[in-house]
């Protein structure tokens, strides 16, 4: 029988295989930043362990850092003292790291895939939920905690118990302003936050084989908030395009070598899926999240739903304790449902594409009254690359605010937080409680929605501005 | 890892719907670079209410945590799994957990048990009813007990293994040292390194 691509890497991976045992899984590349690792190297230390592979372990400093006055020391002294940890564990184990003022510093999910070490057939890991984004790759790669992390670090391998594999294949054209963002915030309304667990997804068809790099990394990126572990999508010109000339992609005859074994990794046509879910991307609208898990969600078009609308008792409390949260009601359209806050960036949507399609609705537009938008690029180079086409000009004259590479209020770890009761449409990942600031409520949307809704205030995508004309730039 | 073979202990009933990681430890106590010391910030917004389920007197000192399905979903963060264990809880039942907080619990010997939804609303029941009852997980059995319930729960042997003898997971993975440096030996040469170019 035939393979899916996500075992055709994991059979590649394997350094042992016994009964009675999960196999043990070499790790390509291991990405490291600064809140999941101290106790890891604490713990190296303590049982006289070294990094194995310093070679394929690369550190960054993205979760709690500052996106303000990056050139002064960092006010809060714990968060100094973990960054200032990091930095020692990087130095004293010879790991290369990139800190915050590097040019190569960014959002971990970023600077993998923007310096070409993510790469097709690897597997690639990280103390972070969101490694499911370089499963863009064709990668197989999945966030690990703490005590994986030291694993790794000192083995190069991890110990895994077998996956089930499912198909989300997405067939047709997406209408006009529909993005990668709607689609994946789709799929999780549809299968639900625990519908992927104990899967890898493969995302197939030709809605997909359309889509770049950077809107692939977007729905691999949220594999997570659906409950599995890696996203993937089989590699194609598509992602060759992208690596070829990258910092660490492969030169040469290597490169050719590596194109061949890449072209190899697509899911054999008598593979079978464990489970298969099939959309029509033609179905597909602007899509925000209402609750307060990346499950509860629905078209712009429509209305908070009534929680006595939920078959499922479970889902029925879930919904309640949402609105009440969210402070919303069952029946309100989404599009009246007004902001205090727009975040753009994340690794979910904080690369230079992001921000183009963020700029170009705000573009001659004001960000509307009492409205404050944060547009924090996924990295330094993302940043260069927007100054460079005056992105940040763009944003600037709009009123919005232009800061550093970060994660930012995507996790609300650094000062980028709601303050209690403000409500943000964000284009990170996660609507949970508290997520972005004790008391904050979050609606999840795709950059341009974003944008729109700072313009307008409310709830909106750039469709709903075509009546209103253009502010002229100042 | 601290072994874990049979544990009894009264409950805390959580009648909540995926539980994430963000609720269990939120993301400003992830600035310490410690395992210890996370008691106070587990479920830290919903311990503001004084009506939340952990803060009624008849379940201080309760050590197993019954909750909804879809717990410990989101961030990857360990901090949740330390949290709970430096709270004091020593087992989580739920009918299903996240992929990572599940192998999180594990490696610290925190039983995560799965149970059937309508085994987990008959613990509630039990529970709530009187929160002086108790419950017993026994890995060894795998098995889950309480007044006029008894479970049987579903582990990997060769995790049982692990958790039963408390075992270091890095320590049993370099016995096979010389497996990795096979691989390691037959890797192809164009595979990604973080060497500065």
């Amino acid at each position: 029988m035939g393979r899916t691509l996500a075992e055709k890497v994991w059979d590649d991976h394997v350094v042992r295989r016994a009964e009675g045992e999960p196999d043990l899984l070499f790790i390509d590349l291991h990405l490291i930043h600064e809140v999941t690792s101290p106790q890891a190297f604490d713990g190296l230390r303590m049982n006289g362990r070294r990094v194995r592979r310093t070679d394929l372990t690369i550190a960054t400093e993205d979760h709690n850092t500052p996106t303000l006055d990056i050139d002064k020391p960092i006010a809060d002294p714990v968060s100094r003292t973990q960054l200032e940890t990091l930095r020692k564990n990087c130095a004293e184990f010879g790991v290369r790291l990139h800190p915050l003022g590097d040019v190569e510093q960014g959002v971990v999910h970023v600077v993998g895939p923007q310096l070409g070490l993510t790469q097709p057939g690897t597997t690639v890991v990280c103390g972070d939920s969101h490694t499911s984004t370089h499963g863009a790759f064709g990668a197989l790669a999945f966030g690990i905690g703490t005590s994986q992390v030291e694993h790794v670090l000192a083995t190069q391998t991890l110990p895994m118990a077998p996956f089930k594999t499912m198909a989300i294949t997405v067939e047709g054209e997406l209408p006009e302003g529909v993005t990668a963002k709607d689609l994946i915030l789709a799929v999780i309304a549809r299968i639900g936050t625990g519908g992927g667990q104990g899967y890898v997804i493969e995302y197939r068809g030709s809605a997909i084989e359309k889509l770049s790099m950077e809107a692939r990394m977007t729905i691999c990126n949220m594999s997570i908030e659906a409950g599995a572990r890696a996203g993937m999508i089989a590699p194609d010109q598509t992602t060759f395009d992208y690596l070829r000339g990258r910092a660490h992609a492969p030169e040469g005859e290597d490169w050719d070598a590596a194109v061949a074994y890449w072209k190899t990794l697509k899911t054999d046509e008598d593979a079978v899926f464990d489970r298969e879910v099939v959309i029509d991307a033609a179905t597909l609208a602007p899509f925000v999240t209402w609750g307060t898990n990346p499950g509860q969600g629905a078209p712009l078009s429509a209305s908070v739903p009534d929680p006595a609308s939920f078959a499922d008792a479970g889902d029925r409390l879930a919904a309640e304790k949402a609105l009440e949260y969210m402070g919303l009601t069952a029946g309100q359209p989404l599009r009246e449902v007004a902001v205090d806050t727009v975040f753009v960036g994340s690794c979910t949507n904080g690369r230079i594409e992001d921000l183009r399609a963020a700029a170009s609705v705000v573009q001659g537009r004001k960000v509307a009254d009492g409205v404050r938008m944060l547009v924090v690029p996924g990295s330094v180079r993302v940043a260069l690359q927007a100054v460079e086409e005056g992105l940040d000009k763009v944003f600037t004259a709009a009123g919005a605010e232009w800061r550093h590479a970060g994660c930012s209020m995507c996790l609300g770890m650094n000062p980028d937080q709601l303050a209690p009761g403000e409500r943000s449409a964000s284009t990170s990942n996660r609507n949970f409680e508290g997520r972005q600031g004790k008391g904050g409520r979050t609606h999840l949307v795709s950059p341009q929605v974003a944008a729109a809704t700072a313009v307008v205030g409310r709830l909106a995508s750039p469709a709903d501005l075509s009546d209103a004309p253009a502010l002229t730039e100042v | 890892m601290e072994a874990f073979t049979t544990h009894t202990g009264r409950a805390v009933p959580l009648r909540r719907t995926n539980v994430d990681t963000d609720q269990i430890i939120p993301a400003h106590w992830l600035k310490k670079v410690t395992r210890n010391g996370f008691e106070d910030g587990l479920f830290e917004a919903w311990r503001k209410d004084p009506s939340f389920v952990l803060n009624a007197p008849e379940r201080q000192g309760a050590t197993v945590l019954v909750a909804g399905p879809d717990f410990g979903t989101g961030s990857s963060r360990e901090h949740a799994v330390w949290a709970l264990q430096n709270y004091g809880f020593k087992a989580v039942v739920s009918s299903r957990f996240a992929d990572i907080f599940r192998g999180n619990s594990l490696k610290n010997g925190l039983l995560t048990v799965v149970l059937p939804q309508e085994t987990v609303e008959r613990l509630w029941a039990l529970t709530e009813a009187d929160p002086a009852a108790e419950i017993t997980v026994d890995l060894v059995a795998r098995e889950v007990r309480a007044e006029g319930i008894t479970a049987p729960f579903e582990l990997d042997d060769n995790l049982r293994w692990r958790l039963l003898e408390g075992l270091d997971d890095i320590s049993l993975t370099l016995a096979n040292e010389a497996d990795i440096a096979a691989f390691e030996a037959r890797r192809p040469s164009w595979k990604p390194s973080t060497a500065k170019v």
